[in-house]
C-alpha cells in the first residue's frame, strides 16, 4: 500500500529466446517457418434432418474458414447425408476445421480424403455458337456431353476432376463462355476404404442393396 | 494427435448422462400425471433434479409456467428481464456446477436471453434455456413474437432444438439438459412451439438421449500421459496455468496435490481463479492482460507449462508470437477443438481434468529439480507485487475497499462481477482460495452480469456471504433485478464502486486516445444508494476511509439486500496492464510505461 512499484521497468526484464508463429507454434528464432494454405477436401457424414446445412455453414462462416465448395446429398441410408467440403486453410486451420465440425451434434463423421481419393466436379458451360463444330469436338475430348444447342448458343456438360474441368473451361474460352456453373465436389475415398469413420452399411443387408461400385 | 483419440465412447456417455442426483431416485420423483407437452417439459426438468427455474412468463411459454402452477419441487424465481434471468441461471450452474434453468416466451423474451446464452457458451457454463415459440403453423410467417430462435442462438448453444412433438419433448428436454452438463459443459436451447407444449399427451420422458457424436472422452492416452510426465519430470523452470477447466471438473483438489508434491509454480486465468489457493507459496497469482507481474514474468520465461482446461484466450496469451515461446508445452482439455487451437500443444492430452492429473500424479516418476526457478519466481513476487497509493483522506482507493471486504468476509464467499476496471480490481485484490467463488463474465465480457448473477449464487448456496462488484455503468445495466432481491429477501452485498465513468473505456483513452473521453463519463448516475432505498433495499454511502469498516460491517449485518454506492477515486486505473495483443513480459506498471512499451 506504499504506491512504490519496485521492479524493473519494462526495457530492463529478462527476456526469453525462443519464439511461436502466428498459430501460436515454436519456430526456429533464425527461421520461421510459415505454414502455406492447401486445399483440403473434407467428408463429413452428418444425420439428414432439417438444419445441419445451416449449422455447418454457420460453423465455417463464423470461424472464418476458407471454404472453396460444399455438397451435400443423401447417402444409401436415408437418414444420413454426405457433406463434401473443400476447404483452403493452413494446416492448423484444417485441424480446427475437422475439430469444430466433430463437435455439432448431427455430424457423424469427419474425415480428411487422400490425395487419390475419387474427386468428381460437374460443370455446365454455355459458350457462343459460333462455332458449334469446334465446341463438340472439345467437348468429345473431355468426354462431356451437349445439352442444348441453338443458334447462338451451345451449353455442354462435363464431369471429371478439378483439372480437367480446368482444362475444359480454358479449351471454350476461345469461343467466349457466356456462363457458367460448377456444382463444387463430391468425393469419396478409393477402394475398400470407408470415406466415413463408421460403418456406414449397417443399416444395409446384401439383399437390400449394394453400394455403388466405386468410379 | 490422431483422430483415433476421439473414437466414441457411446456407453460411457450414456452412463454419465444418466447419472442420478442425490436424493433423485430414478422414476420416481414425478408423481403428477402428465396430461401435455408442458407436463412432459417440466417432468423432464424434475427428473433431472432440477430446484430452481429463472423466467420471465409470456405468451409463447405459458403453456409450461401452467404446468408449474402446482410444482412443489421446483422453485421458480421470477426475473424483471430475461437478461437477469439468464445470468441468475448462468451463476446458479457454475456454483452448483448442474446445469442452471432459464425460461423466456418466444421472440423478444427469446433474444433478451441471447446475451446470457453467449455468454454461458464463452464460459462453457452449464446452461439450459427454454424458450416459447408461436405455433408450428405460423412458423415462418413473421407471426406476433416469432423470432427464429433455434437460427439466432445456434453460434452460441452447444446444442439447441426445435421441439416438434408433444410425445418427445420431454425427451428433447432430458437430452438438452444432460448436453449442456456433458464433457464439456456449455449452453443447450429447447424452442417449445405453443402447439407442442399445449396438446395432450402422456408420454413421460425417458432417459436423456446424447446422440453417439458426443464422447467426452475420460482417461488420456496412457502413452502419451507417461510422455508428458517425462517432460515435466526433466523441466528446469515449469509452471502449471490452471484454467477454468480445473474448476469444471472439479480437479482442485487434485490440481493442488500434484502442484505440492512436485513443488511446481501454479498461475491461474481469469476462469481458473481460485483453482489454487493463492496464499500458498507456490501461487504464482494471476495471469494475463490484468494478471500479476510475477505470473507474466514466469508464463514467459518458463520451459515447460502445464496447462489445464484453459482455451488461451487472448487476453491471456497477449501475442501469441510471445507467449511461453521457450516451453514445451502439454495442454489437458476435454474438448479436443481447444488443443493447438491458439497455442500449439507439443504433448496434447484429451480428457477429463480430474481424471488425467490422477494419471500424471501416477506416471510421474520425479520432480521437476527447480529450485533455481522458485527462487526467481520468489523474486518476482517482491518485486512485482499488487500495489497501489493510499492517500490519507479522500478520494477513497477502490483496491482499498475490495480488499477490506476480503478481509471482513468469510474465505468461503462468492463474489461476483460486472465487466470493467471493478472487476479486475475485485480480481486482483481479492484473496481466492476457494474454486467456484469467483463468478464473472469472462469470455463475453458482459456489463450488467455481477448482480443478476449474485441473486443466481445466493439462491444456489443461501447459507454463504455473496458480494457483488459492480461499476457504476455496469449496474446500470440490470439493476432492475433490486426488485427481485428485495421480494425475495436475497442477503446479498452490492457494492458499486463508482467512478462516475465506464472507467474501463476512459482507462484505454487515457492510454490509446490521447485522453479524448468520448462517451465515457457518467457525471449522471443515479445516488445508487437511494435507487436502492425505492426499491425497499438498504443503501449506504461510502466516501471516507475512515466510514468503509463500519459500513462493511452495517451491510454484512443487514439481512437482506444493501447496496453500497462507493465513491472511488475516478482517476485511479488498472495495473499491471499488457496493452492488447501485447508482449505479457512487457506489463505496463503505470501510464508512464504504457509510453515505453
Ligand atoms: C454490454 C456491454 N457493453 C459495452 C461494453 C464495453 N465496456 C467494457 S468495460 C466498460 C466500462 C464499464 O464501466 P463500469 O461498469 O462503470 O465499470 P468501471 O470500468 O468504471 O469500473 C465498457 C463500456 C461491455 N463490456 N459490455
Amino acid at each position: 500500500m506504499t504506491g512504490k512499484l519496485p521492479g524493473p521497468g519494462p526495457g530492463e526484464r529478462m527476456r526469453p529466446e525462443g519464439r511461436r508463429n502466428e498459430d501460436g507454434i515454436r519456430i526456429d528464432p533464425e527461421a520461421e517457418a510459415r505454414h502455406e494454405p492447401r486445399r483440403a477436401v473434407l467428408s463429413a457424414l452428418v444425420e439428414h434432418q432439417p438444419g445441419v446445412l445451416a449449422e455447418v455453414s454457420g460453423l465455417f462462416s463464423r470461424r472464418q474458414f476458407n471454404i472453396e465448395s460444399l455438397t451435400v446429398g443423401t447417402t444409401v441410408d436415408e437418414s444420413r447425408a454426405r457433406m463434401t467440403i473443400v476447404i483452403e486453410e493452413t494446416r492448423p486451420g484444417i485441424q480446427q476445421a475437422k475439430k469444430q465440425l466433430r463437435k455439432l451434434i448431427p455430424v457423424v463423421s469427419v474425415r480428411e480424403l487422400d490425395h487419390d481419393s475419387i474427386q468428381r466436379e460437374l460443370v455446365i458451360v454455355k459458350v457462343n455458337g459460333d462455332e458449334p463444330d469446334k465446341v463438340h469436338a472439345i467437348t468429345e475430348m473431355y468426354g462431356g456431353e451437349t445439352l442444348d444447342a441453338g443458334p447462338r448458343t451451345i451449353t455442354v456438360e462435363i464431369t471429371g476432376n478439378v483439372q480437367k474441368i480446368d482444362d475444359a473451361i480454358d479449351a471454350y474460352k476461345q469461343f467466349g463462355i457466356r456462363e457458367i456453373v460448377r456444382t463444387g465436389y463430391a468425393a469419396l475415398s478409393r477402394g475398400e476404404q470407408q470415406t466415413a469413420e463408421v460403418e456406414e452399411t449397417v443399416k444395409l443387408t446384401a439383399e437390400t442393396e449394394t453400394p455403388a461400385d466405386d468410379d | 494427435m490422431s483422430d483415433s483419440a476421439q473414437t466414441p465412447h457411446a456407453d460411457e456417455v450414456e452412463a454419465e448422462a444418466t447419472d442420478e442426483k442425490p436424493g433423485q431416485p430414478e422414476g420416481e420423483s414425478h408423481v403428477e400425471p402428465i396430461e401435455n407437452g408442458a407436463d412432459a417439459v417440466v417432468a423432464a426438468l424434475k427428473n433431472a433434479g432440477v430446484d430452481y427455474l429463472f423466467g420471465v412468463q409470456g405468451g409463447a411459454i405459458m403453456p409450461v409456467y401452467d404446468a408449474l402452477y402446482s410444482e412443489t419441487d421446483m422453485t421458480h424465481v421470477t426475473m424483471a428481464h430475461e437478461q437477469g434471468a439468464v445470468h441468475a441461471a448462468d451463476a446458479y450452474g457454475i456454483v452448483t456446477g448442474d446445469p442452471g434453468v432459464c425460461m423466456a416466451t418466444s421472440g423478444p423474451g427469446a433474444t433478451n436471453l441471447v446475451t446470457g446464452i453467449a455468454d454461458a457458451s464463452m464460459d462453457s457454463d452449464p446452461l439450459i434455456a427454454l424458450t416459447g415459440q408461436v405455433p408450428t403453423d405460423l412458423v415462418g410467417n413473421d407471426a406476433f413474437q416469432e423470432t427464429d430462435t433455434i437460427g439466432v442462438t445456434q453460434p452460441i448453444t452447444k446444442y439447441n432444438h426445435f421441439a416438434a412433438s408433444p410425445d418427445e419433448v420431454g425427451d428433447d428436454v432430458s437430452t438438452a439438459y444432460a448436453l449442456a452438463d456433458e464433457g464439456r459443459q456449455g449452453p443447450t436451447l429447447v424452442d417449445l412451439p405453443k402447439d407442442v407444449t399445449q396438446p395432450e399427451t402422456d408420454v413421460e420422458p425417458g432417459k436423456p438421449e446424447t446422440p453417439d457424436t458426443y464422447n467426452p472422452p475420460e482417461k488420456a492416452d496412457e502413452d502419451a500421459v507417461s510422455e508428458a510426465a517425462d517432460v515435466i519430470s526433466d523441466a528446469d523452470k515449469p509452471v502449471i496455468l490452471a484454467g477454468g477447466g480445473v474448476i469444471k471438473a472439479n480437479a482442485s483438489d487434485e490440481l493442488r496435490a500434484f502442484a505440492k508434491k512436485h513443488e511446481i509454480p501454479v498461475m491461474t486465468t481469469m476462469p481458473g481463479t481460485g483453482a489454487f489457493d493463492q496464499t500458498h507459496e507456490l501461487s504464482m497469482g494471476i495471469a494475463g492482460m490484468h494478471g500479476t507481474g510475477y505470473a507474466n514474468m514466469a508464463i514467459t520465461l518458463t520451459d515447460c507449462m502445464l496447462a489445464i482446461g484453459t482455451r488461451f484466450d487472448d487476453r491471456l496469451t497477449g501475442d501469441v508470437k510471445t507467449f511461453a515461446p521457450d516451453a514445451d508445452v502439454v495442454h489437458v482439455d476435454i474438448d479436443p477443438a481447444e488443443i493447438s487451437k491458439n497455442i500449439e500443444a507439443d504433448y496434447p492430452l484429451l480428457g477429463d481434468a480430474k481424471a488425467v492429473l490422477d494419471q500424471l500424479g501416477d506416471a510421474m516418476t520425479d520432480s521437476p529439480e527447480a529450485e533455481a526457478w522458485r527462487e526467481q519466481c520468489q523474486t518476482w513476487k517482491d518485486e512485482y507485487p499488487l500495489d497501489y497509493e493510499m492517500p490519507e483522506d479522500r478520494p477513497l482507493k477502490p483496491q482499498y475497499v475490495v480488499e477490506q471486504f476480503d478481509e471482513a468476509m468469510p474465505d468461503d464467499t462468492i463474489v461476483t462481477a460486472g465487466v470493467g476496471q471493478h472487476q479486475m480490481w475485485a480480481w486482483q485484490y481479492w484473496t481466492w482460495t476457494e474454486p467456484r467463488t469467483w463468478v464473472t463474465s469472462h469470455g463475453l465480457g458482459t456489463m450488467g452480469y455481477g448482480f443478476p448473477a449474485a441473486i443466481g449464487a445466493k439462491i444456489a448456496e443461501p447459507d454463504r456471504e455473496v458480494v457483488a462488484f459492480e461499476g457504476d455503468g455496469s449496474f446500470l445495466m440490470t439493476s432492475q433485478e433490486l426488485s427481485v432481491a428485495v421480494r425475495e429477501n436475497l442477503d446479498i452485498t452490492i457494492v458499486v464502486l463508482n467512478n462516475e465513468a465506464i472507467g474501463m473505456v476512459r482507462q484505454w483513452q487515457d492510454g490509446f486516445y490521447e485522453g479524448r473521453h468520448m462517451a465515457s463519463e457518467y457525471p449522471w448516475v443515479p445516488e445508487f444508494d437511494k435507487l436502492a432505498e425505492a426499491y425497499g433495499a438498504r443503501g449506504f454511502r461510502l466516501e471516507d476511509y475512515e466510514e468503509v469498516d463500519e459500513v462493511i460491517e452495517a451491510a454484512m449485518e443487514y439481512d437482506g439486500p444493501s447496496v453500497v454506492d462507493a465513491i472511488i477515486d475516478p482517476e485511479e486505473n488498472v495495473y499491471p496492464m499488457v496493452p492488447s495483443g501485447g508482449d505479457n513480459s512487457l506489463f505496463a506498471l503505470s501510464e508512464a510505461d504504457l509510453d515505453e512499451i
